[in-house]
């Protein structure tokens, strides 16, 4: 899957108490929760947002509470990927079984604000002005519940089968 | 090659003889748990897949903390939804109302996790059960839904990270004071993806509500999940608790460890971690004398008996500081009584502090005590981000209930020897 977009930058050990404030959490409506989305962080962040648009981050994107409140509110301003330079541990398998694409690669330092950025997700070329750099593979047994449609699908399957 | 405790359960639940850390394994699971936050997300996926139920409703367990009593009507609608669904599919342990505990608190002490148990819980802190020689950790929703469905869940065996405590404890230093030290060592993402095993002879000294507090925190170090080796106290504490027989798993002598960390408990003082991450951490005396303007105590950290006992001995005939609120909470039904009974709350409200029902409240920023911009709180809770407890220009200090205690009666962050 190819993607092209511009990016966002959020530093290191990017919680999930920034990516949507626990305040919002008694809400499980994508759009209620992608408009307070980083919103301690930079209050207008949904407003400025594109759909198609990337976010870059540091070390640990993702850490805190299992809340997958954060990867709908990403999803739901119409981010499709984020890059980082590695990810929380519950944060990934949320996003992957949420249907949002994680890459990790060491781009933080090199790529700007607001540049413009062409991504291969099933090889993980990352490509902007005049550099290219190879994204860390998604471990084999995501991209068989990536392909598969996610988590939920691959259950609704393997009921359908005992059925 | 030998295998580490969680290795050995993670592989006895796979129905594999031997497993290593990278490994992906398809394990059984023994319990699993949602909140009011979280069972919504996953109770919108269960209906997405139509399973006829769940695995087993006795072992599906949905604890309604988070937002209770109800904070508005949004949070009220969502343990309404849950309430519907226990009934609808037999759910036989669902905490709500005056049974209602914070979880990670609750299920220990209900029996309803046991040593050599593999658990999942869609709420990050549900690494806390580790203390009892069980493998268990923090998942989204939509996994928890698979897990409630099947009785079962993929995981990358972790690799071991291994922590040796040797030497004596000193007076008020408790297991928040160690997770903090090894958090403020290895860094919020110093286990990412790994285990946090314990071991060595001053493990032995830790009363159980001090393990729970170190497992609590494993996720603060990025962890999968924090383990404790099963010995005399976890047996006493399962013994008249447990609802299902148990199976105690040990550590080979020659199991690999990614790292292994000597810490001299000896040596380990209070410490605070200062905003806005939980491995900024110091040592009490050198944020001593900071304004505070709310103390809490209590959180699925530090919210048991012992903790309360601890900021009872310092409050006791005490009074708070005038220009700061003092906030209790005690985190299960049962806590509370016994706290009751002993006297502490009794302590606590002629100190001039508030005492809550069992809830999560202001640990997560929800209600019941939330800081307004620019105000500055000392929590024995476990996070300290930005926003975490209200105003994105406020700020938190995680400590220990000694160092609380004496806080709120100082007014600033105070060692517990200022005021004794
Ligand atoms: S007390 Fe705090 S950390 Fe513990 S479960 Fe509740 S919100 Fe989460």
């Amino acid at each position: 899957m190819k993607l092209q977009g511009r990016v966002w930058k959020f530093g290191d050990n990017i919680d999930t108490d920034v990516i949507i404030p626990a305040k919002y959490l008694a809400s499980t409506d994508p759009k209620v929760l992608g408009a307070h989305c980083m919103e301690p962080l930079d209050p207008d962040f949904a407003g400025k947002v594109r759909k198609g648009d990337i976010i870059v981050g540091g070390f640990n994107f993702g850490c805190g509470s299992s809340r997958e409140h954060a990867p709908i509110a990403i999803s739901a301003l119409g981010i499709p990927l984020i890059i980082a330079k590695s990810f929380a541990r519950i944060f990934y398998r949320n996003a992957f079984n949420k249907g949002l694409a994680l890459l990790e690669a060491d781009v933080f330092d090199e790529i700007e604000e607001g540049a413009e950025i062409d991504v291969d997700i099933s090889t993980g070329i990352i490509r902007w002005k005049e550099r290219e750099i190879k994204a860390k593979p998604i471990p084999p047994f995501m991209v068989e519940l990536i392909n598969a449609g996610g988590l939920i699908n691959y259950l609704k399957k393997q009921l359908e089968e005992i059925k | 090659m030998g295998m580490t405790i969680t290795e050995k359960i993670l592989a006895s639940h796979a129905g594999k003889d031997y497993v290593e850390p990278g490994e992906i394994v398809d394990a059984r699971l023994d319990l699993t748990l949602a909140n009011d936050i979280t069972a919504p997300l996953s109770l919108e996926e269960f209906d997405k897949v139509g399973a006829a139920g769940v695995f087993d409703p006795e072992k599906v367990v949905f604890v309604l903390d988070h937002f209770t009593p109800n904070k508005d009507i949004p949070s009220a609608e969502n343990c309404k939804k849950i309430r519907e669904f226990s009934k609808n599919y037999g759910i036989t342990h669902v905490y709500d109302g005056g049974a209602c505990g914070i979880e990670h608190a609750l299920l220990p002490e209900q029996g309803l996790v046991v040593p050599g148990d593999v658990i999942i819980g869609a709420d990050s802190h549900t690494c806390t059960y580790g203390a009892l020689g069980a493998f268990s950790t923090g998942v989204g929703s939509t996994d928890l839904t698979y897990g409630m469905v099947t009785g079962r869940n993929w995981f990358k065996v972790p690799e071991s990270i291994k922590f040796v405590c040797t030497g004596k404890w000193q007076q008020w230093v408790t297991g928040k004071d160690l997770i903090l030290h090894i958090i403020g060592m290895i860094g919020v993402d110093g286990a990412l993806y790994a285990a946090m095993e314990y071991g060595g002879d001053a493990i032995a000294g830790l009363s159980m509500d001090s393990r729970f507090a170190v497992a609590n925190m494993a996720i603060e170090a990025g962890a999968k999940n924090g383990i404790f080796p099963v010995d005399e106290k976890t047996m006493a504490y399962v013994k008249d608790r447990g609802r299902r027989p148990h199976v105690v798993f040990e550590s080979d002598k020659d199991a690999e460890y990614r790292q292994v960390f000597e810490i001299d408990i000896s040596a380990l003082g209070l410490k605070v971690a200062c905003p806005s991450l939980p491995s900024n951490v110091k040592d009490a005396e050198a944020v001593a004398g900071t304004r505070v303007d709310q103390v809490v105590i209590g959180s699925c950290t530090n919210g048991r008996i012992e903790d309360l006992a601890m900021a009872a001995e310092i409050l006791k005939d005490r009074k708070v500081a005038s220009d700061t609120r003092c906030i209790i909470i005690p985190a299960t039904p049962s806590i509370y009584l016994e706290a009751m009974k002993k006297g502490y709350l009794e302590a606590f409200v002629e100190a001039g502090c508030i005492v809550s029902p069992p809830t999560c409240g202001p640990c997560l920023g929800g209600h019941m005590g939330i800081l307004a911009k620019g105000e500055r709180a000392v929590a024995t809770t476990n996070r300290n981000f930005v926003g975490r407890m209200g105003h994105p220009e406020s700020e938190v200090y995680l400590a220990g209930p000694a160092v609380a205690a004496a806080t709120a009666i100082k007014g600033t962050i105070a060692h517990p020897m200022e005021v004794k």
